[in-house]
């Protein structure tokens, strides 16, 4: 998707007819090497997969070359509860991110302005996170939520809880992990953009008589837009491909598969190499699309 | 030309099942496709594939990487593995032993790529189950061992292993260990939610008791195969075990996990799941219970955990000894096996894993050092026990595709 982004920019700046324009081109090679190499190739690969026939050896993971429109319907015909439950699930854990991630980020940003060391412990615990990787953190959850743990028992010692009630391989934990995952890609860029929002247009509004909430809704909010619109992308495209947290070895069941472990399955498991191709390359269509709707919808194409 | 079946109901069945995995001419030809053109495409393909056999450095190079399944090698309170430290003092072998396999088809779907291009996969030896070594073999991808350097093995090899006409000397895979699929279950956990002292039937793992903590291994052939025994169906059977058989049994698990009864579809990885106490019961394999039992059983209760066959048959099957095209030790694997083969050592393995050995005289050893397991069934079964057991019938290419496909689509919840 950044390179979507990017990709609309860079006509404007290749326009200019300045002296810098070679080297500007001549720097550029490396990136361009390595768009080629990482990105394009694979993606031609991809495609040429998604289209390949079953071999006529009929043996399983054997694929010929072909034009297999069909196997994309098959995809979607076969695939369809999936591919919806993934877009619900990248988009309820994205608000709820955002829900979470906001007050966070502008308290860190605005509230602790003035207070370096406290700014400074607030960051570095939004962070924290990273330092382990996110398979132990997952896999802590894991266990946090297993069926004989502390928060079940309560949960049932409580009444909340039927006997045989479980949280690990419901759509709760797999979203729960999502959120888990992702806040610190929602918080960092919003962070990053209320750390700069000028306080004396706050200042303005409350002069002005206007209350505090609609300050926030008429200036904070809308300044914070470009903040808002990354943090969403950063969190958004990659849940919809997430395959770790809804597998079943980690926080999903046998009914939480989201896009990424059908990918998975069919790579891995089927050998059905077409099938997973043809998926992969319509998660990245849509995503394409449905991103671009949104960031020209919010009217901040210019802000990415 | 079929040779008569052994006298000895064990061996007979043994014999059975190694006929059942291979893939007679007519079946491979159904699968070619029967036109011409499929012929000289297969053919083709098949020239292009040719892989060659990585040169052997155990002359010089004393190690050797075995891949294997959890719970299958004996263990000591220290984490160590007895035999295979016997091993390594006796033959100067230094044997890197890694537990890498969770699940046949995940394993194969990590190394097919260098597989198929004849490079090292990072193991000298591994041990997927028989129809997977089949379809290894069936591919070129195998190194063909040499038998003069493993006189036990000739020696030793249970008959019923023997006499398969895809691998006549048995030199391409060979049997590292046997079991059973059946129920695996928590006795006091089992006991408190049904009242029940352990469950007797498949139908006793959907019990609404049981709602939720009930765990099914994500082996195909293992967990359809026990429901479809449990509806009546003959798996070693192609009349029996049609596709419409196969759909009707996946149609039930189906129904169990729409309804919530199933907690999780996994690998070897179950275990964790049952010694957690995230389920109750489970598909399991006979001997990994043992294991379970001995990691997690205390003084008072030496066994929290049961092994049961389900009323209607458990599923049979085998892993097996492979050296991959491009492993660079064949030799130090042939003197691994070699050691396996040593009845002496087969016999200590058995009793402590828990699983069938294929080693001829290793039971009359057992029998010596504690007379009491060598009766216990799950190692050394007897002709009721084999009676019992059923194992999957080959599948042709096409089918094992689409069988595989529904599987896995079932898997991924809808």
């Amino acid at each position: 998707m950044a390179f979507v982004a990017f990709g609309s920019q860079t006509p404007a700046k290749e326009q200019g007819p300045s002296k810098t324009g070679r080297v500007a081109l001549f720097l550029l090679l490396p990136g361009l090497f390595y768009l080629a190499l990482f990105f394009i190739t694979p993606l031609v690969s991809l495609i040429i997969t998604s289209l390949k026939a079953p071999s006529a050896t009929g043996a399983i993971g054997r694929y010929d070359f072909g034009l297999e429109f069909g196997n994309y319907v098959y995809a979607v015909t076969q695939y369809a509860p999936q591919i919806f439950r993934s877009f619900s699930f990248a988009v309820l854990a994205t608000v709820l991110a955002l829900a979470i991630s906001y007050p966070i980020a502008y308290f860190i940003a605005v509230k602790s302005r003035n207070r370096p060391l406290l700014k400074g412990i607030l960051l570095t615990l939004v962070v924290a996170p990273f330092f382990i990787s996110f398979l132990l953190r997952t896999f802590a959850w894991k266990q946090i939520f297993s069926n004989d743990s502390l928060v079940v028992n309560v949960l049932k010692d409580i009444g909340i809880f039927g006997a045989d009630s479980y949280i690990i391989g419901t759509n709760f934990a797999v979203v729960f992990g999502l959120v888990y995952n992702f806040i610190p890609f929602m918080t960092l860029p919003i962070y990053a953009n209320l750390d700069r929002l000028d306080l004396s247009l706050v200042e303005a509004g409350s002069d002005l008589y206007a209350s505090p909430s609609k300050t926030f809704r008429k200036i904070t909010l809308p300044l914070s837009l470009p903040g808002i619109i990354s943090g969403t992308l950063l969190t958004f495209i990659p849940i919809s491909g997430d395959y770790v947290v809804a597998s079943r070895d980690f926080l999903g069941g046998p009914d939480t598969a989201m896009i990424g472990n059908v990918v998975e399955a069919n790579f891995l498991r089927i050998q059905d190499y077409p099938t997973a191709s043809a998926i992969s390359v319509m998660l990245m269509a849509t995503i394409v699309v449905l991103v671009s709707a949104y960031v020209r919808r919010s009217g901040t194409d210019d802000l990415l | 030309m079929k040779r008569g079946l052994p006298q000895d109901p064990m061996l007979a069945q043994l014999v059975q099942m190694a006929r059942q995995h291979q893939i007679s001419r007519r079946t491979a030809l159904a699968g070619v496709g029967g036109t011409a053109a499929a012929l000289s495409l297969a053919s083709c393909a098949a020239a292009e594939e040719t892989v060659v056999a990585a040169t052997d450095l155990s002359d010089s190079e004393k190690v050797l990487t075995w891949h294997n399944w959890a719970a299958y090698m004996d263990e000591d309170d220290d984490g160590n593995y007895p035999t295979l430290l016997r091993f390594q003092e006796q033959s100067g072998i230094t044997v890197d032993y890694r537990i890498e396999i969770d699940d046949n088809d995940t394993w194969y779907a990590k190394v097919k790529d260098q597989l198929e291009l004849g490079q090292d996969i990072g193991a000298d030896v591994a041990c997927p189950t028989t129809w997977m070594a089949a379809r290894l073999r069936g591919r070129g991808y195998l190194q063909a061992m040499d038998n003069a350097n493993m006189p036990n093995k000739v020696a030793n090899l249970a008959p019923g292993y023997q006499g398969n006409p895809d691998d006549p000397d048995r030199v391409y895979s060979i049997p590292w260990q046997g079991g059973f699929a059946g129920i695996g279950y928590n006795k006091q956990a089992y006991k408190e939610a049904t009242g029940k002292d352990e469950p007797a039937t498949m139908s006793d793992l959907w019990a609404a008791e049981l709602k939720g903590r009930v765990g099914l291994l994500s082996e195909m052939r293992d967990t359809v195969g026990l429901v479809l025994l449990s509806q009546g169906i003959d798996i070693a059977s192609a009349d029996s075990l049609t596709e419409d058989a196969f759909n009707a049994a996946l149609e039930e698990i189906k129904t169990q996990i729409g309804s919530g009864q199933i907690y999780n579809v996994r690998g070897n990885s179950y275990l964790d799941d049952l010694t957690t106490g995230n389920i109750i019961a489970a598909t399991a394999w006979s001997g990994d219970i043992t294991v379970i039992n001995y990691e997690s059983g205390t003084d008072e209760d030496p066994e929290p955990f049961g092994f049961v066959f389900p009323e209607s048959g458990a599923t049979l099957w085998a892993d097996e000894f492979v050296v991959p095209i491009g492993a660079t030790h064949k030799r130090n694997v042939e003197a691994l096996i070699e050691y396996y083969y040593d009845p002496v050592n087969a016999a200590e393995l058995a009793l402590w894993v828990n699983y069938i050995t294929p080693v001829v005289g290793a039971k009359e050893i057992a029998a010596e050092a504690d007379p009491e397991l060598a009766e216990n069934q799950l190692i050394f079964p007897n002709a009721d026990t084999l009676a019992k057991s059923h194992s999957f019938r080959s599948l042709t290419g096409p089918e094992e595709q689409r069988f595989s496909a529904a599987w896995q689509n079932l898997l991924l919840g809808s």
